[in-house]
């Protein structure tokens, strides 16, 4: 059973690469009434993600499939607990990505501000919901014997489970705002580097009380974990300060970079303090789902362990180089240009 | 109360989100290929004219590409959200190919279309070229491992029962990958995929003809879409055969549904019916046409074959086979007949008359020939493109309402598989807003098509003017 071990951990890497990725994309969507002035500085804004927005989504999936493979009870339990919040998640998630491809195909402008509000709030309801469901899962849920979800949805409303959305969705925001200044130029640039100055600033009250509250419940955890905890979650507060001076001083790589740095983290400290429980139950402890109860056989683990060994580095590697392609700045002048063609 | 069912509700959202789904899906599947093939033409000749046919073709590709990734990550949720029981009892074995497709085709697919996509003047030619053709293997291999993870419940391969017996256990991952219902389905479902997109290149390529627009281009394209429709058609139909022999040795009970067959019949008598007017639940027959012995060929490949029916499958099932199941289906281990009967019939004769259009379409459009080709011809190949998509719709409502009453072929009945945690006015919501939001996205979206489909290609340089071939040569792309 060690290898339910060793995919706990890949689940792990999985949702932190979703995170760290779409984290950003979320705060992109999120930062465009904020920065988007005109339709050529919300074009730039769009644009930044345009051509990774898709494989960074791809992540929620092959983490989903991974979690379904890996960890069937998991998935099954989490899933249909967790309806109605993953249910505004998809909505929200299809309304931004269509929003992306047909938000150039007309020059109306109402059309177009139709598009970006479906992209606003496609980015900000899933960056709070996945705070919300993952505060949840390691806080624990009522399930019964057989491991049914048996609360509501406002079971999943409690005080830590908002305060994790709500640290998500600030941190992704704050993220997202600085690959904003990190890619483009001009009066989109300096507008989010004085935004993340201010919304930086709520992001680190928020993490600090979250991260706070996830090692107070911890408490209880072997000397270990609990101690991955405190410094995964030292890492995150101190690294989100990090960027936040590096922003101040117009570093604009080290703080988005440092900002990745705090979302990994963030989501590892979640997944030690859930360690070795993948759901567990306030209702009786037997209820717990755990790695040794909800995993799949050793043989399926065994094939998906080799497929993830051979195809997770290459994966990293075309994925790293289509960034790199893609590195340059979308400039105002681009856009302009993009936009005369176009007429 | 009879309309909060969570069981039917949960099933009416997994046959609507799947179905919408796949509109999208052999459209990419093969709009993918095709703009592979026109951009790989552009790639070896240089010829300016394919550049703008790629770049024609592969917007019309894209607007649908988006829609396809979005209703995907639905489908994949769905099992869990709406079908816990199912995920719980199948997952060991079931979720291994979703895994597979995630790590080996969906990044594949996800990252390089987005290169090709902004990539025009940042790649050099060959490997935004090579992006492309990546997208194109993506999408093809997420079609192999969705199809052989489908496999497993028409026809469970490769698995034990757990200890327990609460779930299934992989023991031979090739052998579920090599199933042979998943080796004859994914062919059939990618030909079918390449029929579609090739009718809608035609029906484009038609638009414009009709008005003598582009005409250049759109004969090239036009002639690549007729020929293509018809060899993807051959390539389904012998593929398609293959299934049906498959079908007939592993779920004889959706062969004898297929044909609302009650007895077992044999030779002469195996006859296909073509057209069949019966009482509404299919037991007695008012009017029919016959051929005799199709069925038996069909089903066997020779002339005595016999076909066995659905009153014996019932007592094999019943009494031999699953009797731990008889009480919970009454007995009746048939799907619904009607569903069955016309889905199939519809599905070979909708691609049949694609095809038929598709082979006059070649003939008037040759070379030789002396006569204009008429109004009322473009028109039909314009409104045939929808054909071979609803022949691939129906082709899976026939697949997957013949696998009822079962989820899982004799392991598992369907109305065991739904989450026993969801409630009925939970799923009744979930029901709701996918049909509102993808029918708005429905109409948005065939806007849009119909919108850029018109517009046309970008018009054809000059020659005898200045020419600035830099612009040309390095088109880009912005949001």
């Amino acid at each position: 059973m060690d290898l339910a071990y060793l995919w706990f951990w890949i689940v792990a890497f999985l949702f932190v690469g979703y995170f760290v990725l779409d984290g950003f994309d979320f705060g992109v969507g999120m930062s465009i009434p904020f920065l988007g002035k005109d339709d050529i500085a919300r074009r730039q804004i769009i644009n930044t993600i345009g051509p990774v927005w898709d494989l960074n989504e791809t992540w929620v999936i092959v983490a989903g499939a991974a979690l379904f493979a890996s960890f069937p009870e998991w998935y099954a339990t989490l899933f249909s607990g967790f309806y109605l919040p993953l249910l505004a998640i998809l909505i929200a998630l299809i309304a931004r990505g269509v929003s992306f491809e047909y938000r150039h195909q007309r020059d109306s402008l109402k059309w177009k501000r139709a598009f970006d509000r479906m992209i606003f709030f496609g980015s900000a309801a899933p960056a709070f919901l996945w705070g919300v469901a993952f505060a949840n899962i390691v806080q624990g849920v009522p399930l019964d014997a057989g491991h049914e979800y048996v609360g509501t949805v406002l079971t999943l409303l409690n005080p830590y489970g908002i305060l994790g959305g709500l640290t998500t969705l600030t941190l992704f925001f704050v993220h997202g705002v600085y690959f904003v200044a990190l890619k483009t130029d001009g009066q989109v640039r300096a507008d989010a580097r004085s935004l993340a100055k201010k919304a930086g600033v709520l992001a680190i009250a928020l993490a600090a009380l979250f991260l706070g509250w996830t090692i107070v419940n911890a408490a209880n955890a072997e000397a270990p974990l609990l101690l991955g905890v405190v410094a995964l979650a030292g890492v995150a507060a101190l690294t989100l300060i990090g960027s936040w001076i590096a922003n101040l001083r117009d570093r604009e790589g080290t703080a988005f970079t440092l900002g990745a740095v705090t979302i990994v983290a963030a989501v590892a400290a979640l997944f030690f303090a859930l360690f070795p429980n993948v759901m567990p139950s306030t209702l009786a402890a037997g209820s717990s789902l755990t790695i040794d109860n909800a995993s799949s056989t050793d043989y399926t683990l065994t094939i998906m362990s080799w497929a993830a060994l051979i195809f997770l580095p290459l994966i990293l590697a075309y994925q790293g180089w289509t960034y790199w392609v893609f590195r340059k700045r979308v400039t105002r002048a681009r856009i302009e240009k993009a936009a005369l063609v176009a007429h | 109360m009879e309309w909060l069912d969570p069981l039917a509700l949960a099933r009416w959202q997994f046959g609507l989100t799947t179905l919408y789904h796949f509109l999208f899906v052999p459209l990419t599947l093969g709009m993918s290929l095709a703009v592979a093939i026109f951009q790989t033409v552009w790639y070896r000749t240089g010829d300016v004219r394919w550049l703008h046919i790629t770049r024609f073709f592969g917007k019309i590709f894209l607007i649908n590409f988006a829609m396809g990734v979005v209703t995907g990550i639905v489908q994949e949720f769905q099992f869990g959200m709406n079908w816990s029981a199912y995920s719980r009892f199948v997952g060991d074995v079931f979720g291994a190919p979703l895994a597979f497709e995630g790590l080996l085709a969906f990044f594949l697919e996800a990252t390089f279309i987005g290169l090709w996509i902004f990539g025009w003047d940042k790649l050099p030619r060959l490997a935004h070229l090579a992006s492309i053709w990546m997208a194109s293997i993506g999408a093809t291999l997420s079609a192999y491992f969705i199809i052989a993870a489908n496999a497993f419940m028409q026809n469970p391969v490769g698995y034990q029962m757990s200890a327990d017996g609460h779930r299934a256990e992989l023991v031979d991952f090739w052998a579920m990958l090599t199933n042979p219902v998943a080796l004859a389905a994914f062919p059939h479902t990618i030909f079918a995929g390449w029929m579609f997109a090739a009718m809608v290149i035609v029906a484009v390529s038609a638009w414009h003809m009709a008005r003598g627009r582009n005409t250049e281009m759109m004969r090239k394209t036009l002639r690549f879409g007729l020929w293509s429709t018809v060899v993807s058609f051959v390539l389904v139909a012998i593929v398609g055969d293959q299934l049906s022999l498959v079908m007939v040795a592993t779920q004889p009970m959706k062969m004898a549904a297929a044909e609302a067959t009650f007895n077992t019949v044999c030779g002469q008598d195996a006859s296909f019916s073509i057209f069949t007017l019966g009482t509404p639940d299919g037991t007695s027959e008012l009017f029919s046409i016959r051929v005799p012995f199709l069925l038996s060929i069909l089903s066997t490949h020779s002339l005595d074959g016999c076909v066995e029916g659905i009153n014996d499958l019932n007592t094999l099932y019943s009494q031999q086979m699953f009797p731990q199941f008889a009480d919970q289906v009454d007995g009746n281990f048939a799907p619904v007949l009607w569903v069955t009967y016309w889905a199939f019939r519809w599905m070979i004769a909708l691609g049949g008359i694609a095809a038929l259009v598709s082979v006059v379409g070649l003939w008037v459009t040759r070379k030789k020939a002396k006569r204009p080709v008429a109004g009322w011809m473009w028109r039909v190949a314009i409104w045939a493109a929808p054909l071979p998509m609803l022949a691939s719709l129906v082709g899976w409502v026939f697949t997957e309402m013949g696998r009822q009453p079962w989820i899982v072929f004799g392991l598992m009945l369907t109305q065991d598989g739904v989450s026993p945690s969801v409630p009925g006015w939970s799923v009744l919501i979930s029901l709701v807003a996918f049909t509102l939001v993808y029918l708005t996205l429905a109409i948005v979206e065939f806007g849009l098509i119909v919108k850029f489909a018109q517009k046309g290609p970008e018009p054809l340089p000059d020659p005898d003017a200045e020419h600035d071939d830099s612009v040309e040569n390095t088109p880009t792309t912005v949001y």
